[in-house]
């Protein structure tokens, strides 16, 4: 059998566990906690603090992993090894907080300088009033133009799909160049 | 669609960047702790600036610049209270009082000043209002905001904060596209700028130039706000997925890897 992972990273409550729900053929073993302090908790009432895990079979031999990653910057030291041997990473931000931007920013070179693996940026809650334009995003999260930046419903399986067929497609279009 | 936000999150450094590469047209108001800023732009430029309820007529302009005096200041007041700026910059012209390149330059420094002034806003609510344009009888300016942006990331001074928006001095740098004319950078920050390359990681660049990794996140980070450089990989550094991330060496059963992951996610 063999086997090869993505991982879906991102700030805190950007929609990663849900990403992953939507696609995933076994329920997403997720470690989830109660979250312990009050802004956080106003957000969302759990999160995860070591890594979701979802999984994808393509067929008797080959088996997709999708490795979510705890989004707070306090349990960083998870995010090098879940990027080990990773095929390429997806960024999930929440397009209707901007307060989350930066961090966003930072988490994506923080994983950009830890594997030269092609990623692509999800712009997730694109379907709420209040989230920013798609080319606001890209800069006030200072992504060139030839990085992806995707309109993205996590809850919502074809758009989860396009972000993951477009992360694939990046990565053969990388072999294809061989960069 | 929302472009709306609080200076806590998002600093007034950060705005005009966005601004200034997203070309866009229209105001931004910031509700500060005390008072409320309009900032205008046109086309990604500084067109026009009032905080609260500052005289920023052009009048009152000149005057704090020495450019008339108070004499005749207080003339435009009481025979020119009708008028607009336009109409009255104009007419100083014409009366040989003042030069159009002094009204402009004026209202330049002063726009500018207010602008600054922000940089020390921590607290407020912003949004930006596509549909308002600068007032029209107010003259506008047109003034590139790379400067002002570079100015205010220098005061960005918390090396956390800097460590957050730059995590790794292994990348390297590279110029955007944009132009860079009549930038004004300090000697450190030509220092880097000289060295700007794919092939040279910040570490590098820093440890030539005998900069701390403060200093060196501090200039690049100003860089980076005024969009004149990027943050890329470092040209050495392989950028297909690596040997680990495939349980086969062979390049044609990678790609036919992809090819049946591609098949499977189309049919989820």
């Amino acid at each position: 059998m063999q086997t090869v992972k993505m991982v879906v990273t991102g700030p805190f409550s950007a929609g990663k566990t849900q990403f992953i729900q939507s696609v995933s053929e076994i329920d997403v073993v997720a470690t989830e906690r109660k979250i312990s302090s009050d802004e956080e908790r106003s957000v969302k009432s759990s999160t995860t603090v070591a890594m979701d895990f979802g999984r994808i079979t393509v067929d008797e031999d080959l088996v997709l992993y999708l490795f979510g990653t705890p989004g707070q910057k306090r349990f960083d030291f998870m995010w090098e090894i879940l990027s080990e041997g990773m095929l390429g990473f997806i960024v999930m931000v929440d397009s209707t907080r901007p307060e989350t931007f930066r961090e966003a920013r930072s988490i994506l070179e923080t994983f950009r300088a830890y594997a030269p693996t092609p990623y692509v940026v999800a712009a997730n809650k694109q379907d709420m009033d209040d989230a920013w334009d798609l080319e606001d995003m890209r800069h006030a999260l200072r992504l060139d133009k030839n990085t992806k930046l995707l309109p993205c419903v996590a809850r919502d399986k074809n758009s989860v799909k396009t972000i993951l067929l477009e992360l694939l497609y990046s990565i053969l279009q990388e072999m294809e160049s061989g960069k | 669609m929302a472009l709306r936000g609080n200076l806590r999150d998002f600093t007034i450094t950060q705005l005009l960047n966005l601004i200034n590469l997203a070309s866009k047209t229209g105001t931004l108001v910031v509700d500060g702790s005390t008072e409320q800023a309009h900032i205008s732009f046109r086309a990604g430029k500084l067109a026009y600036a009032r905080i609260g309820k500052e005289d920023g007529s052009l009048a009152a302009v000149l005057y704090k610049a020495n450019k008339i005096n108070a004499n005749q200041y207080r003339a435009i007041a009481d025979r020119a209270g009708q008028m607009t700026d336009k109409e009255l910059g104009l007419l100083l012209i014409n009366a040989g009082y003042v030069t159009q390149e002094d009204i402009l330059l004026n209202l330049q420094a002063y726009f500018t000043d207010l602008v600054r002034k922000m940089f020390t806003w921590v607290e407020g609510i912003f949004r930006f209002e596509n549909d308002i344009l600068p007032p029209d009888d107010r003259i506008n300016v047109r003034l590139d905001l790379e400067n002002i942006i570079i100015e205010g990331s220098r005061q960005l001074r918390e090396l956390e904060q800097l460590q957050d928006e730059i995590p790794s001095l292994d990348m390297a740098l590279k110029f955007t596209e944009r132009p860079l004319t009549n930038i004004n950078l300090s000697v450190d920050e030509w220092k880097v700028v000289k060295f700007v390359d794919p092939k040279n990681s910040m570490r590098q660049i820093a440890k030539t130039n005998k900069l701390t990794e403060l200093e060196v996140r501090r200039i690049v980070y100003g860089l980076l706000q005024a969009g004149l450089v990027e943050l890329v990989r470092p040209a050495n550094a392989q950028i297909s997925p690596n040997a680990k991330s495939f349980p086969t060496q062979d390049k044609e059963e990678q790609k036919s890897l992809i090819n049946k992951l591609i098949g499977r996610i189309r049919q989820i």
